[in-house]
């Protein structure tokens, strides 16, 4: 027996590859949607793994430090460390923004980490070029993404910092490149005033009569000088002992510092389940709008085809082929159109993934996913198409 | 097999509708072609030819009647046939007033196509299709598509189609109205021909007065009853 839908299709290839190729397109552009949702989770997971550490110690109360401000006091780490089972534990501040080089900028999270001694959690753990950071200032650690290279003047604020070290895939979980400086320059980065603004302060200071009481002049020294330090970090970051039960060094910190911790586990959730929920939400729709206007296209094209040759099933159906035989055509055709799609869709995807200025990270179970939805939503597309083949009358091929 | 009569039709009624609206297309046709015969229906529009031809081609049902292919009644007053499918697969040539060609398939398998249908192998039905092309002139076209074909050569393919499941009963409906008078009268010429060749009774619906002359019976049909007269037979 002659495959009807595969003979059209090879008389007619041009069409099918076109409408194919477009589908494709669409197809394409869905697989990548998925692909941004994995690789915003695959940045998050990476961004908790590359910190080396087993819990985070933030404010009370709040989500940090990824997903809320917090802050606390920078030597609240001396006495963490001192809770049973902590092995290190180590200050870490967090603050995106653009950090120039020469004329140009880019959007990074500059992290601010220990110094004190090397392998502390929140160090840049694997270099990919270059060393950590050993002075106490002025030296950063730049993730490629940042394109910056070794011994690059970059600025943040308005100091100067010399790259000594590059990281791949140190990310933040909005896919921002992360530069690494010590922490007592990015405490004073996320602090820091501009020079007016600093007079201006020490001018109104001055004046308030509370600070600048007469016969106490060492008092409005004090003031000043508090006002221009920032004793604050993010979050510290706890490394345990091996075979600890991390849940329980948790709950020793929170009940004995009044701080809120997280597990690993738990700063997976806030990640996923609340920092990158909104975006997740905003790609699942768009790939419910792209899954319907394909399904609309190949609705369409299936059923403008099967239009087309409305006369020929008539003679079909008169010279005694099976109603089978007809929907069996018209299925095949639509699922070779959606597997034309598919591949043309896999292909760009591919392509178009590594100049993509996020992280697309096309995980094959969803390429397999996305063959089966393609093959659902052709079957489906084609039910308006068969259904109108089937109406056909055989009496029409002898006319009136 | 009983002896191959042909077609026969006895009394035949149709009715569309029912009712207020009730239209007699058919009221009481007798009609009879034997094997290898070719006749000729005619009458003006509106008469019922479209519909004799679709209740025998068992498009559509009729209301009373009788009647028998190849001795064997289909019809009596019910179909006796439960796969009415498989009777115009198996017992029907059909010919169009226009080609109808499956315009993907190349000429050889849209001809072969009708044998694989009713289950016989592609090689077989290749053969087949390609025996009849050839008595049918159009062997050396075999493998282009029906668009690059003349719409004579169309038509003959067309009858080969109809042909190749040797069917004992070929319809056809006005298959000469596009062509000129000449491939008309060939077209014509080969039915005769393939006729007599496969011991088919066919009947050809024309308003075609080129062709009306090469019928040596013809069956005038007006007001939904049929009248026999003889025709010229000038088959030339
Ligand atoms: N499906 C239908 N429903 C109702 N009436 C119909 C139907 N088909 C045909 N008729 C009527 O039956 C009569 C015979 O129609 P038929 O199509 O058989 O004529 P015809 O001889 O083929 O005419 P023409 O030469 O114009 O093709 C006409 O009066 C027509 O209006
Ligand atoms: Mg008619």
């Amino acid at each position: 027996m002659i495959n009807l839908a595969w003979r059209d299709i090879r008389h007619a290839w041009s069409k099918f590859l076109f409408t194919g190729a477009g589908l494709g397109l669409l197809i394409g552009a869905t697989m990548t949607m998925a692909g941004v949702y994995r690789g915003m989770v695959d940045d998050a997971k990476v961004l908790l793994d590359n910190s080396g550490s087993d819990l985070w110690v933030v404010q009370q109360g709040t989500l940090g430090p990824y997903a809320e401000p917090s802050s606390l006091y920078d030597d609240t780490w001396r006495s963490i460390r001192t809770v049973p089972g902590v092995e290190r534990a180590a200050n870490a501040t967090y603050l995106t923004m653009q950090v120039r080089k020469g004329n140009a900028d880019v959007r990074a999270m500059v992290v601010g980490t220990s110094t004190v001694s090397y392998g502390d959690p929140g160090q840049p753990g694997y270099l990919v070029a270059g060393r950590q950071i050993t002075r106490g200032h002025y030296e950063a650690v730049a993730d490629m993404a940042t394109r910056f290279s070794l011994g690059d003047s970059i600025q943040i604020r308005r100091k100067q910092y010399t790259v000594v070290g590059l990281t791949r895939r140190m990310v933040s979980s909005s896919g921002d490149p992360m530069v690494f400086i010590p922490l007592k320059d990015a405490q004073e980065a996320q602090f820091l005033k501009d020079n007016d603004a600093i007079l201006q302060q020490r001018r109104r200071t001055a004046l308030n009569p509370a600070f600048n009481p007469p016969g106490q002049p060492k008092l409005l020294d004090a003031v000043i000088s508090s006002q221009s330090t920032n004793p604050y970090v993010n979050a510290v970051l706890v490394q345990l002992k091996p075979g600890q039960n991390h849940g329980k060094v948790a709950d020793e910190i929170k009940r004995w510092k009044h701080l809120q911790v997280y597990t690993r586990a738990e700063m997976e959730q806030i990640l996923i389940g609340k920092l990158i929920a909104t975006s997740a939400r905003q790609i699942g729709m768009f790939m419910v709008i792209l899954m319907v206007v394909s399904a609309a296209i190949v609705a369409f094209i299936i059923y403008t085809l099967t239009m087309g040759k409305i006369r020929e099933i008539a003679v079909l159906k008169l010279i005694g082929t099976r109603n089978k035989t007809i929907v069996a055509m018209i299925l095949q055709q639509a699922l070779g159109l959606g597997l034309i799609g598919f591949i043309a869709g896999k292909l760009v995807a591919t392509l178009w993934a590594p100049i993509f200025p996020k992280y697309v990270l096309l995980e094959p179970g969803d390429a397999l996913r996305g063959l089966l939805a393609v093959i659902v939503i052709c079957s489906l597309s084609s039910v308006i198409a068969i259904r109108a083949a089937l109406k056909v009358d055989p009496a029409e091929a002898i006319g009136g | 097999m009983a002896e191959n009569t042909g077609i026969r039709i006895t009394d035949l009624r149709k009715q569309y509708g029912s009712g207020e609206s009730v239209v007699e297309a058919l009221k009481g046709v007798d009609l009879q072609v034997v094997p290898g015969e070719v006749v000729g229906l005619i009458g003006p529009s509106g008469s019922g030819k479209s519909t004799l031809l679709k209740c025998l081609g068992a498009v559509i049902e009729p209301t009373s009647g009788q009647m028998a292919l190849r001795s064997e009644l289909i019809y009596d007053g019910s179909w006796l046939v439960s796969d009415l499918r498989a009777l115009r697969r198996d017992k029907i040539g059909f010919v169009f007033q226009a080609p109808y060609l499956i315009p993907f398939l190349d000429v050889i398998d849209n001809i072969a196509l009708v044998p694989m249908l009713a289950g016989v192998s592609n090689t077989e039905s290749r053969n087949r299709a390609m025996e009849l092309l050839e008595a049918l002139d159009v062997g050396h076209r075999a493998k282009a598509f029906p668009s690059q074909l003349s719409g004579g050569e169309q038509q003959r393919v067309s009858i080969a189609r109809a042909l190749v499941n040797r069917p004992p009963v070929v319809l056809a409906d006005e298959p000469t109205a596009p062509l000129d008078s000449e491939r008309a009268l060939s077209v014509i010429r080969m039915l005769n021909q393939m006729a007599v060749q496969y011991q088919a009774a066919v009947i050809v619906v024309t308003h075609d007065e080129k062709i009306i002359p090469t019928f040596k019976r013809i069956y005038r049909i007006r007001d939904g009853r049929t009248v026999e007269e003889a025709g010229e037979g000038r088959l030339c």
